[in-house]
């Protein structure tokens, strides 16, 4: 029995690919496997090629798989596209109406099932997509009975008969491929898994969830691919907790919006991808000036302009970390995984007002859109610290004309910070060179102590930041260290696993905090190396130039690099660093 | 209770002598004042531009945000303390060039707040290129044969827009501009005001003069209804749009924030920041 497998299904945009998938996947997530999915799709509604591939496990996984052991195919097309991807012994599962055909140098086993014809016995074609699911599970040996909780949640509303035809269906679906086979039915099983609850979702999900939890009670934001699911939550959301979004007619003011409202005191956010974030230029570099918190998501996807809208990339780094114009402080912030993405989510509140900054939490848009296996998210991880902002002082009356010292220069940077409101307490913001009161001075010696006290409040962050470099590095001299961010952390960890059992030491760092850099922590783990490979998925390096900027050591890093918009496997990582080492 | 002399504090405006902004500025203190607000009680958000350095000329809270950016940051501050008065302002390029945008979705959102043009048809800070507002055939640096654009008609496009407060006013009109912005700021709803604040240094034709001349008093209009939308817009074409007064009012929409769906009646910065255990595992099972 195998320890885990990989299960595609594909079709044509809107013929019921995602909700195929959906059901397979949460029910085997209910069964206790661990997950991994990442869609193919393109930004059209209806039509063209879509898939879902998702792997399943009895160990966690966080990356696609190199090969594909079952193919579910609802048009020629998708084994066209997808057939290369199969290893031998490999099985397809196609649509009998199409006459699918398998290349003949192809060593894998068709089995043409009459998915459409079968779903229209039953009532309607729309069930096609059941007797696939039902169809896998007879490769699996699974019990189509393990379908049934999920098939009554999202059918139970339209009546028992509904449930019932579409329970049908999967056991019509099963009992077809298992009579076609005349008993050689070619059986993928699967090692039983633990059975425990998990949580099965998407990044997207995760740092929303971590948003709410953090106190965040207002969101302005604009739809953008792959960033939106974020706005959707919190439209669900918020209004239990009292607070609200609101889609606004452009990201300049979402970004703007979400300025007003966290200077006037609520935890506010906008989420965004590329294009969204170029146009929140300048708004960033207001929070940064009138050192108002602001938290912004960046879900990168393929750039630049519209780029690949929904395929996979990290190209904004240096856009994010030195973006607007002029000098501010700014943190960037980079979960690895979907847990990460909710604790980052909270921590990226709590430092945008701890230090009075913007702050970016910057995903991909395989963190964000790939569906998987988590732990449940934890309770105890949510803590609310507003630094100095103190929501109801009592303070001394103000003489004639003397305002509040909300840009007092202190020892570490950082004001007090009082809400429009209080009493005693007026003060002018502007994005303006200002005086300690917020009035604009163009004083040069005013315009130095103002921009040496606002960069120096992140000195400290990398140290009381928590984990700025994850790190699994036993070795003390490995013969490579691989460093990435975001989420290729999995097929790092594969292609590792894989390099060790060749006999090749490998240590792996991914960097969480991205900006200020961690260079004391990341520095050690470079020079116990004798070669570092950045694994990133951009054309320029530039998390290598980064590294090389803070850390130094240039002639011993060298990058793999991958920009096509698909994110890497596991294999790819591993072949292209022994071509390195 | 304040008075208009609480709202001033002592910085010396960068205006120029004579220019239309200080009467918009002693109007807002003395409106402020007489609706009953301390200075705690009100936000102004400006723009950028000659108009936008208002917030720092008032003694109340101020924000002088970025260039066209005026409403969003104003509405972001209301929706997150609904018991501030907010005022937005800045000039006619702020408001219906580079943040046209948000001018049109501030009036269609109606949150309650209100927006106070100071419109001299011109670019006085940048040191005079056309504004959209500049009319057909004006002569700037940045059109030196005359501008051979349309003006953007603001009333109109205001009232199409489905705006529940319109008005204009003139920044010479010292007690009608003053009374304009007491019933803006009472007004449930967004209200724009757009007052014409002649620019002395660079614009030429649209002086005090010309306004004194050209501006019809909605006042000396026999019989006009400023409830009916209908011949708010014919009044307004009649005119071109050189009337003062409140052009326009719809009491009877509701605001923005009293139509949010769970939306909650005291100011959003005061709600809780935590979340409830079972609460929260309600939101872990729902993946689950």
């Amino acid at each position: 029995m195998a320890e885990q497998l990989s299960w595609k299904v594909g079709g044509q945009q809107g013929e019921g690919i995602e909700s195929t998938g959906e059901i397979f996947a949460i029910t085997l997530n209910r069964l206790g496997y661990y997950l991994y999915g990442y869609r193919h799709f393109s930004s059209r509604i209806k039509g063209g090629h879509t898939n879902n591939k998702i792997r399943v496990s009895t160990s966690q996984v966080r990356s696609i798989s190199d090969d594909l052991d079952i193919l579910v195919a609802f048009d020629q097309e998708t084994i066209d596209i997808n057939v290369h991807e199969l290893h031998s012994n490999g099985i397809v599962l196609a649509d009998a109406k199409f006459n699918p055909t398998v290349p003949e140098d192809k060593d894998v086993t068709l089995y043409a099932v009459p998915f459409t014809e079968i779903a229209t016995e039953l009532g309607t074609s729309l069930m096609k997509n059941m007797v696939a699911v039902g169809a896998s599970s007879a490769i699996m040996n699974l019990d189509p009975e393990a379908f049934r909780e999920v098939v009554e949640e999202i059918f139970s509303r339209k009546g028992q008969q509904v449930v019932d035809k579409n329970m049908q269906a999967i056991e019509k679906g099963a009992a077809y491929v298992k009579n076609q086979s005349n008993g050689s039915l070619m059986q993928m099983e699967l090692a039983k898994a633990d059975g425990k609850k998990r949580m099965f979702m998407i990044g997207n999900d995760a740092i929303a969830m971590g948003f709410l939890a953090g106190g965040c009670r207002f969101m302005a934001a604009y739809p953008i691919t792959p960033a939106s699911e974020i706005m959707e939550y919190m439209i669900k959301k918020l209004p239990d907790l009292g607070g609200t979004v609101i889609q606004t007619e452009d990201e300049i003011a979402a970004a703007t919006m979400a300025i007003g409202a966290n200077y006037a005191g609520v935890r506010t956010i906008t989420a965004s991808a590329g294009p969204g974030l170029s146009l929140m230029m300048e708004s960033i570099g207001l929070a940064g000036i009138t050192e108002t918190p602001l938290v912004i998501v960046d879900t990168q996807r393929g750039g630049p302009s519209t780029g690949l809208p929904t395929k996979q990339e990290q190209s904004d780094l240096m856009a994010m970390i030195y973006g607007t114009h002029g000098e501010i402080p700014k943190v960037v912030i980079a979960p690895s995984t979907v847990q990460e993405a909710f604790s980052d989510a909270i921590e990226a509140l709590n430092i945008a007002e701890e230090y009075q900054v913007p702050v970016i939490l910057l995903s991909d848009l395989q963190l964000s859109l790939g569906k998987q296996t988590v732990e449940p998210l934890a309770y105890e991880q949510i803590q609310v610290r507003r630094g100095k902002l103190d929501e109801n002082p009592e303070l001394p009356e103000l003489g004639k004309g003397e305002y509040f010292k909300r840009y007092e220069v202190t020892k570490d940077g950082i004001s007090p910070r009082i809400l429009p409101g209080t009493k005693n307490g007026i003060f002018h913001v502007t994005g303006v060179e200002h005086d300690e009161t917020g009035k604009p001075s163009e004083l040069a010696s005013n315009r130095k102590a103002q921009m040496d006290k606002r960069l120096r409040k992140l000195a400290k962050l990398p140290e009381v930041f928590d984990t700025p470099v994850y790190s699994d590095a036993i070795h003390e001299h490995p013969d490579v260290l691989f460093v990435g961010f975001i989420s290729t952390r999995g097929a790092i960890e594969e292609a590792k696993a894989r390099l060790e059992e060749e006999g090749i030491q490998v240590n792996h760092a991914h960097v969480r905090l991205i900006h200020p850099f961690p260079g004391d922590e990341l520095k050690p783990l470079v020079e116990r190396a004798k070669k570092v490979i950045v694994v990133e998925n951009n054309a320029t390096a530039q998390l290598a130039n980064i590294i090389k900027m803070n850390v130094g050591n240039h002639d011993k890093i060298t990058s793999i690099l991958k920009y096509d918009g698909t994110p890497f496997l596991p294999g790819e990582i591993h072949e292209r660093s022994k071509e390195l080492l | 209770m304040a008075t208009f002399k609480d709202f001033r504090n002592k910085v010396k405006p960068n205006w120029c002598p004579g220019c239309g902004d200080f009467s918009v500025q002693a109007s807002i203190q003395r409106a402020a004042a007489n609706v009953g607000l301390e200075p705690e009680d009100l936000a102004v958000i400006s723009g950028i531009g000659c108009s936008g350095r208002i917030s720092g000329y008032i003694n109340s809270y101020g924000f002088h945000g970025i260039h066209g950016r005026v409403l969003p940051i104003a509405q972001g501050v209301k929706m997150a303390n609904r018991n501030l008065k907010v005022i937005a302002s800045g000039g006619d390029g702020d408001g219906f060039a580079i943040g046209m945008g948000h001018t049109i979705h501030a009036i269609r959102r109606n949150l309650d707040i209100t927006y106070i043009v100071m419109d001299n048809q011109i670019y006085g800070l940048t040191k005079g290129q056309t504004s959209p507002r500049s009319e057909m055939g004006f002569k700037t640096k940045s059109t030196p044969e005359g501008s051979i654009e349309s003006a953007v008609n603001v009333m109109e496009m205001a009232l199409s827009a489905g705006a529940t407060f319109v008005a204009q006013s003139f920044s010479s009109d010292l007690k009608e501009l003053t009374s304009l912005i007491e019933q803006g700021i009472e007004h449930e709803g967004f209200s724009l005001i757009n007052v014409f604040s002649p620019c002395v240094t660079y614009n030429k034709v649209n002086t005090y003069d010309w306004f004194k001349e050209n501006l019809v008093s909605l006042d000396d209009i026999e019989g006009y209804d400023n409830s009916n939308r209908s011949k708010a817009m014919s009044t307004l074409m009649e005119h071109n749009s050189l009337v003062k007064g409140l052009i326009y009012q719809n009491k009877t929409q509701k605001s923005y924030q009293d139509l949010i769906h769970g939306y909650d009646e005291n100011p959003l910065k005061d709600s809780d920041l935590k979340i409830e255990e079972e609460k929260f595992n309600e939101l872990i099972a729902e993946f689950m």
